[in-house]
């Protein structure tokens, strides 16, 4: 963003306490510039992925639609046995991630930061939370009940899903998260911990790294965007 | 003029950073492994994960198995554990590959950070703790 360059000649001597601020306030001042452009209450978030343009002809005339990358129909099993299908979240924004329970890295970071979101949305029946387990073999429906049980949360709101390990996998796909069995990794998986952000129409919204907090705080603020603009959808 | 003024600030910036960092390293040996074996599970503030990790804040299970702590830091845990009333049931991961040196500066900043304020150890205690660590370890 800032143009750097290195000169060879420059010695760490050179500077002074002066040349040392206005280089800091230079980088402050940008920053504010930055994060003033636009206020949280009139933006709109982007769709994610890939677009098409798909023709249909009206009345003999032709109009171009674009079609959103658009999550497919699912069903996996939640911690209460329950079915959980594209119905489940139908007309809700959800957010999801892929994990496992034995995941010793990222995982509780994520559970941590997905719990803030679990916390804050509980009584807001326009929000689902859907986090997959890409341990199926282990993480049976028993072993995610105990999980949800122990961190007091309830399937209503937030559904732990398990099922057949290639329907998870290609899921993850969809959701453009990357997963994988990997036996040199921590756990034996390797994966990302990314949120994603889907709107009712089941498209992309946004992704954050959801072992950071301020990302985190980033997607409860496009949460209630998405929520208004659902809001504004259904009057 | 204005862009080499620029690139000297960062550069001051990020000299400072480095030169701070390894003042901490070197001091807080405790605190660095804590980050490096412990953070992800046990959290920054040392606050765990709501019923699945047991909190280092404040947990009075540090008191209580004060003498058992060292073993716990090598060997790992897991079956059923009590921390402040509440029930943990999960499998924590040895960290094998410290030294009772280690282990001790480890214990060491647990012990005195995240609010809790109790004794410190030795590392000749440390060092006899671990010597006696219970017999199904070995199995591990
Ligand atoms: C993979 C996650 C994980 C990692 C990494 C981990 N722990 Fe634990 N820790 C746990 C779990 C889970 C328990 C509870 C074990 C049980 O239920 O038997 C626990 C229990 C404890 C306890 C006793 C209960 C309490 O919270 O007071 C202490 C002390 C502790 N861990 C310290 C550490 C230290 C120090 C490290 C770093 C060397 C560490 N842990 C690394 C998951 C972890």
């Amino acid at each position: 963003m800032l143009p750097v360059t290195f000169t060879s000649n420059m010695k760490l001597s050179n500077y002074s306490l002066k040349q040392l601020l206005t280089g800091t306030a230079f980088v402050l001042f940008s920053t504010l510039i930055y994060s003033c452009q636009s206020s949280p209450a009139e933006q709109k978030l982007p769709i994610l992925g890939s677009r098409e343009p798909v023709e249909r002809s009206v009345d003999g005339k032709t109009i171009v639609d674009t079609v959103y990358h658009q999550i497919p129909d699912f069903a996996f099993v939640d911690q209460d046995s329950q079915q959980v299908t594209q119905e489940t979240v139908a007309g809700k924004i959800y957010v999801t991630d892929f994990f496992f329970t034995t995941c010793p890295s990222i995982c509780p970071k994520m559970k941590n930061q997905m719990l803030r979101i679990y916390e804050k949305y509980k009584d807001n029946p326009n929000v689902v939370i859907l986090s997959h387990t890409i341990d199926p073999e282990h993480d049976t429906v028993a072993v995610l009940k105990d999980y949800a049980e122990r961190m007091n949360v309830t399937a209503a709101k937030w559904h732990f899903l398990t099922g057949d390990r290639d329907s998870i996998y290609d899921m993850a796909l969809k959701y453009f998260i990357g997963v994988q069995e990997d036996s040199e990794a921590e756990g034996g998986f390797a994966h990302s911990g990314d949120f994603m952000l889907v709107d009712h129409n089941r498209h992309i919204r946004g992704h954050y790294h959801g072992t950071e907090q301020e990302d985190v705080d980033r997607l409860m603020q496009d949460m209630d965007i998405l929520l208004k603009e659902l809001q504004d959808e259904k009057k | 003029m204005k862009k080499s003024r620029l690139v000297t600030g960062f550069l001051g910036l990020m000299a400072l950073t480095t030169l701070t960092q390894c003042f901490t390293d070197k001091q807080n040996q405790g605190q660095k492994l804590y980050a490096q074996n412990c953070q992800s599970c046990h959290m920054d503030d040392g606050s765990g994960l709501r019923g699945l990790i047991p909190p280092i804040a404040k947990a009075d299970y540090l008191q209580t198995h004060r003498d058992e702590l060292a073993c716990l830091i090598r060997h790992g845990a897991d079956g059923p554990m009590i921390v402040n009333g509440i029930e943990y049931n999960k499998e924590m991961p040895g960290a094998h590959q410290l030294g009772p040196d280690e282990i001790t500066n480890l214990l060491n900043y647990i012990q005195t950070s995240f609010g809790n304020n109790n004794p410190r150890y030795t590392l000749t205690e440390v060092t006899q703790m671990l010597e006696a660590c219970p017999v199904p370890y070995e199995a591990h």
